[in-house]
């Protein structure tokens, strides 16, 4: 790895500062970029630590939803969210194994946008806010595409506000060795009707289906889904599987997500 | 180079960093400390889990600038005072959940992590707790079982296989 100054500020303003720098990168927890770091892959000159900042840190109810710190590990959201958001809760103690979750935090996983991660299934699900230093972003306009969000240079995804549906449920079918998602799907159902995303599918990362949205919000039920078709044109293709098996697995695994979701 | 100070098994360390050192670097080359181990450097295998703040973490992903002032735990501080073996460490040896005994420093990390969150698992909790720790000689049961065991229950019943 080649290496870089390391600096943790304290304030979400001193971190802003720090990243205005020339090749200066915002670490979170680290279970991605360290080891992307390692491959060479990534070299920033500094790397700007934000896991020392209390107000990125933390669960809490607040106005549109459970407010959620783009700093805090996957372990916290596991435990402090079960009360509020179940579905949310065991999607991040689903995460990694257990040492990964207690490191890796929202904020780093929607900012590298993983087409194979889980939290952005449950963010497009969820209909979720990001709220960054400089503003607020719709979660169908921040997805961009596999590793593409509409985060600008030196911008800091500081919250996460999840609307809290009436039920939800997200069904991972593993990846034993990386334990991504091999594909998973999210579905949330509000009062205005139910909202799907699905996660290491597709080639353009996380999307919704809409399809399966409006069957779902006329039938709440896993045979709502079973005469629709999934297009595979899209979809991923790697030796675990193919474009026909993920498309596929979403389908079954959507009507799973229904069936849990109760 | 940066001065880093931290807490290792009750003791106040420190020692020089770069930006790029890795808590498992600091822990093995800075201090000499070498129960650590690194087996993949990937963040795959968990040899190298260690306790920071009391939770476990992968010390070969986690830089050590980034834990400066922490309080962290090793294997070398599992073993009881008089330098007897804790009683997850007598675990693992009595019922053989060894063999190359590579992966024991970071199993037995995990399995402490695990028994303070959860004093009781069921089987399959403990399996699912050890996904992030890999170890290519046992195929896992007696560590399993030595967690069983540690934990206080009865494992007479469960199969060595």
């Amino acid at each position: 790895m080649h290496n870089f100054d390391f600096v943790k500020p304290s304030t979400i303003a001193e971190a802003v500062a720090a990243l205005s720098h020339e090749g200066a990168q915002a670490l979170s927890g680290g279970q991605t970029l360290i080891p992307t770091m390692k491959q060479r892959l990534a070299a920033p000159a500094t790397l700007v630590s934000l896991t020392g900042i209390a107000e990125m840190q933390g669960v809490c109810l607040g106005d549109g939803g459970l407010h959620i710190g783009a700093a805090t590990p996957h372990a916290t959201v596991a435990r402090e969210a079960k009360a509020h958001y179940p579905a949310l809760a065991k999607l991040a103690g689903g995460i990694g194994d257990p040492a990964v979750r207690n490191k890796g935090t929202v904020g780093g996983s929607l900012a590298n946008n993983d087409p194979a991660a889980c939290y952005p299934s449950a963010v497009l699900a969820s209909g979720a806010t990001i709220v960054t230093n400089t503003r607020t972003i719709a979660a169908d306009d921040y997805f961009q595409g596999m590793f593409t969000t509409a985060l600008h240079d030196g911008e800091i995804i500081t919250s996460v506000v999840f609307p809290i549906p009436e039920k939800a449920a997200y069904v991972k079918f593993d990846q034993p060795a990386s334990r991504f998602a091999l594909t998973g799907v999210f579905v949330a159902k509000y009062a205005g009707g139910v909202r799907v995303a699905v996660t290491g599918a597709s080639q353009d990362g996380v999307f919704r289906w809409h399809e399966a949205e409006a069957a779902l919000s006329a039938n709440f039920s896993p045979a709502a889904v079973s005469g629709l078709a999934m297009e595979s044109r899209h979809m991923i293709a790697d030796l675990h599987g193919t474009p026909a098996y993920r498309a596929n697995l979403v389908k079954v695994l959507t009507s799973r997500a229904v069936a849990a979701a109760g | 180079m940066t001065k880093v100070s931290m807490t290792v098994n009750g003791r106040t360390v420190s020692g020089e960093a770069e930006g790029r050192t890795l808590l498992s670097s600091f822990l093995r080359e800075g201090l000499g400390m070498t129960g650590t181990h690194i087996g993949c450097d990937t963040s795959q295998c968990g040899a190298c889990v260690v306790h920071v703040n009391g939770q476990a973490v992968k010390s070969c992903t986690v830089f050590v600038q980034d834990v400066a002032g922490s309080d962290v735990r090793t294997i070398e501080g599992m073993a009881n005072a008089d330098g007897s073996l804790s009683v997850i460490q007598q675990a693992f040896q009595d019922h053989h959940g060894l063999q190359c005994g590579f992966c024991t420093p970071g199993m037995v990390m995990s399995a402490a992590a695990l028994l303070k969150e959860n004093p009781t698992p069921t089987e399959s909790e403990v399996r699912h707790y050890l996904e992030g720790n890999i170890c290519r000689c046992t195929g896992y049961h007696n560590i399993v079982k030595a967690v069983l065991a540690a934990s206080g229950q009865d494992v007479s019943k469960i199969a060595a296989e």
